[in-house]
């Protein structure tokens, strides 16, 4: 590994972790190449490049988020089991790749916009892990003031956080119009997952942004399996990439941060150059079941759960990488989950000891810009006073 | 003869509730470059009812866009536009075919800014002709200002005249809320002598205030769009019997307007509600359950009353169509009822 003969890796199979060594002086490289999965292609001439070349810097970022959102998910659950969450929560462990790919890929004055499987992105587009933890739990501190939990938690040029399958669909669509109406040259991301894609309302995004030529990419994010139901069972033809029909696509390997990454770059590329929208299918995988009340387990075996952890975990696989061409060594990498363990240890303190929202705030923002006015509460005697 | 001041009086204009309309989106269009229309067949058309005629002429394509038959897809995309900034007017034929989109406009319209805590506003208008028309029966009839006006979040007017449609499409276009706006295709055509502030660009009615359109000591008549021309038409009749009306026109569904539906109540201390939409759960029922609630329960000497459309799909033979929407002669024998005559 510290061999003389340094220089560039090019490394596309997942190699055993590093064993610890002592390294005695830092001489770390300041960047790798890589190789990258070549993205299947729909109506495309060309597709992302094959290789990529990662900082250190970045790969020390992307590291960072990617094992801060893993244990922000766990902690979600940990959460849940106690019951300090309730309702619905639909974690994204597993899929980190994508949500930290994805923004890798885009400008922050880019817009995203999901489902409700989204805490994942609520932090790779600037929510806090303790403004994220404490809506869960329902605080005042929460990022929606405890009044939208899970799946409706929204930041600047993040459109949430979306409960109804597909909706989001022609939402992002229509942010992406907003783009080109502003002419500002960006874009907007719009996920679904394998199961939203059978919602008609898809197609009908699908039409319009390709008519309109609106810069909308349209992000799949296959994890196989719609709830319970597998993707075999629920689609006629599951090559999501290639369901826009006459809009062009590719199918990318969801696993691979680096993957994701130029995945992205390319299509958010092609939408910003006036061409139209383009449908992106990431392949990807959920550890947790559908949300906290399915254990996961009676429509897919632990074994196959167990089998995508070995071999294709996101963060195993950019450890190694990063180890492997010594971008940073494992007791760095090591270092940062500790931090890591300890941010979101105290977020959840906070998520844990912050106030519920005050109850004369019950009937606050439900019209914006309007003056006060009385709510009614569960009787004609409860009344509740409604600020913008 | 007393020489005339400097005052010069503009002869009173005709202005039918169209005309009106597409005044107030043109004006909103001028005033704002926020604000666009999309809809099926508003722009190279002139709009299926020719409410948006000659926008698209003025405006062209980026303002005024043409969509598929595609509700659910084109009331999203109004929506994603008004979170991204804009300040969309999404039109739908008519409001039955807002039932395609109805998750959009409740799930993601109107319930968003509370969800998010006052971070994301909606700034969209959703507008289209609700209610009975003639002879299109049952899937093309009903009237959706119970549906919309059940749920917090939304604001849901519904114009009777050309004043009316004016003064409220230019306040919903200016409003940074989701706001539905009801309007009525037998109305349209119809002439109102418009009043020289309506000329005005800045010409407002402010949501949430009903007008009192006549004065009267008798009975208290509440209604909402075009029932309201019945409701002053039964008016007149009564007045030669000696019964005179106050006449209210909502203007507003939600946020209703109550307190001047109490106070007309407490002066002439009976009560009828006229709509269009059925009876079951309607405006009319929650203006009586409101007034049962506050001050004016008191002051009735009768039972509120209501009249409504008939608890019917609408059906398509003129004498059953007839007979399905209130006429003037069920509205004049509601208030005799009412007042014990």
């Amino acid at each position: 590994m510290l061999a003389a003969a340094v220089s560039r890796v090019l490394s596309g199979v997942t190699q055993k972790p590093a064993s610890r060594v002592l390294v005695a002086s830092c001489n770390y490289s300041n960047d790798a190449m890589f190789a990258i999965k070549k993205c299947d292609l729909y109506r495309l001439e060309e597709g992302p490049p094959v290789t990529t070349v990662l900082t250190r810097e970045d790969g020390l970022k992307y590291y960072r988020m990617m094992q801060t959102v893993r244990r922000m998910e766990l902690k979600a659950d940990q959460l849940y089991k106690q019951k300090f969450i309730r309702g619905f929560c639909h974690l994204c462990d597993g899929q980190e790749a994508c949500s930290v790919g994805l923004e890798a890929g885009i400008n922050p004055t880019d817009h995203v916009i999901t489902s409700y499987r989204a805490h994942g992105l609520c932090y790779t587009r600037g929510l806090s892990v303790r403004s994220i933890l404490a809506e869960l739990t329902g605080r005042r501190g929460g990022c929606a003031k405890g009044k939208g939990g899970s799946m409706h938690m929204y930041v600047k040029n993040f459109y949430g956080g979306n409960g109804i399958v597909g909706a989001q669909g022609p939402l992002g669509a229509g942010i992406a119009l907003a783009c080109k109406y502003k002419g500002n040259k960006e874009v907007c991301l719009t996920l679904y997952g394998d199961g939203a894609a059978n919602q008609g309302q898809i197609a009908e995004a699908h039409n319009m942004a390709a008519l309109w030529k609106l810069p909308c990419v349209f992000i799949c994010e296959n994890n196989l399996y719609g709830m319970g139901t597998p993707v075999e069972r629920a689609s006629a033809s599951t090559d999501y990439y290639k369901r826009g029909n006459f809009i062009p696509g590719l199918r990318v390997d969801g696993m691979d941060v680096l993957g994701v990454r130029e995945a992205t770059k390319f299509v958010a590329d092609y939408c910003r150059s006036g061409k139209g929208p383009i449908v992106m299918e990431l392949q990807t995988y959920r550890y947790h079941g559908h949300s906290m009340s399915d254990p996961g387990i009676s429509y897919r075996t632990r074994e196959e759960v167990q089998n995508v952890r070995k071999k294709s975990d996101p963060i195993m696989l950019l450890k190694d990488r990063m180890v492997n061409s010594e971008l940073a060594t494992v007791e760095e990498l090591k270092d940062i989950d500790v931090e890591v363990r300890k941010e979101v240890e105290d977020a959840a303190q906070f998520a844990l000891t912050d106030p519920e929202p005050p109850l004369e705030e019950l009937a606050h923002h439900i019209y914006c810009n309007t003056p006060a006015f009385e709510v009614r509460g569960a009787n004609q005697w409860i009344k509740f006073k409604s600020l913008s | 003869m007393a020489a005339v001041s400097g005052l010069v009086r503009r002869p009173l204009e005709q202005v039918t509730v169209r005309e009106a309309i597409n005044q107030g989106m043109d004006e909103e269009l001028e005033r704002d470059e926020k604000v666009f229309l999309l809809g099926e067949e508003v722009a190279q058309y002139d709009g299926a009812y020719k409410v948006s005629r000659g926008l698209w002429k003025k405006y062209g394509d980026k303002r005024i866009i043409d969509t598929p038959i595609s509700e659910m897809g084109f009331a999203g995309i109004a929506v994603g536009a008004a979170m991204a900034g804009l300040r969309p007017i999404c039109e739908f034929m008519t409001f039955n075919f807002s039932m395609q989109a109805i998750d959009q406009v409740i799930n993601s319209a109107a319930k968003t800014y509370y969800m998010s805590g006052g971070f994301q506003s909606v700034p969209i208008v959703f507008r289209g002709p609700n209610g009975a028309s003639a002879g299109v029966a049952a899937q093309h009839s009903q009237c959706f200002a119970a549906w919309y006006g059940h749920c917090p979040g939304l604001k849901v007017v519904s114009p009777w005249n050309s004043e009316d449609a004016k003064g409220l499409i230019k306040s919903a276009i200016r409003d940074n809320n989701p706001v539905v706006v009801l309007e009525n295709e037998l109305m349209y055509g119809v002439p109102f002598e418009f009043p020289s502030e309506a000329q005005s660009k800045d010409f407002l009615i402010p949501i949430g205030k009903a007008k009192i359109e006549r004065q009267g000591t008798h009975i208290t008549v509440v209604s909402h769009s075009r029932p309201v021309g019945h409701c002053l038409e039964a008016a007149t009749v009564l007045s030669k019997e000696g019964i005179e009306c106050e006449v209210i026109n909502m203007r507003t569904i939600r946020p209703m307007d109550i307190e001047t539906i109490e106070a007309s109540v407490m002066k002439t201390n009976h009560l009828i509600t006229v709509e269009g939409g059925w009876p079951q759960f309607g405006v009319g029922a929650e203006i009586c359950a409101r007034i049962m609630e506050g001050p004016a329960f008191n002051f009735l000497d009768a039972p509120a009353v209501r009249v409504t459309g008939a608890d019917v799909p609408m059906p398509y033979a003129k004498i059953l169509e007839d007979n399905s929407v209130p006429q003037v002669k069920d509205i004049i024998f509601a208030i005799k009822k009412t007042l014990n005559i």
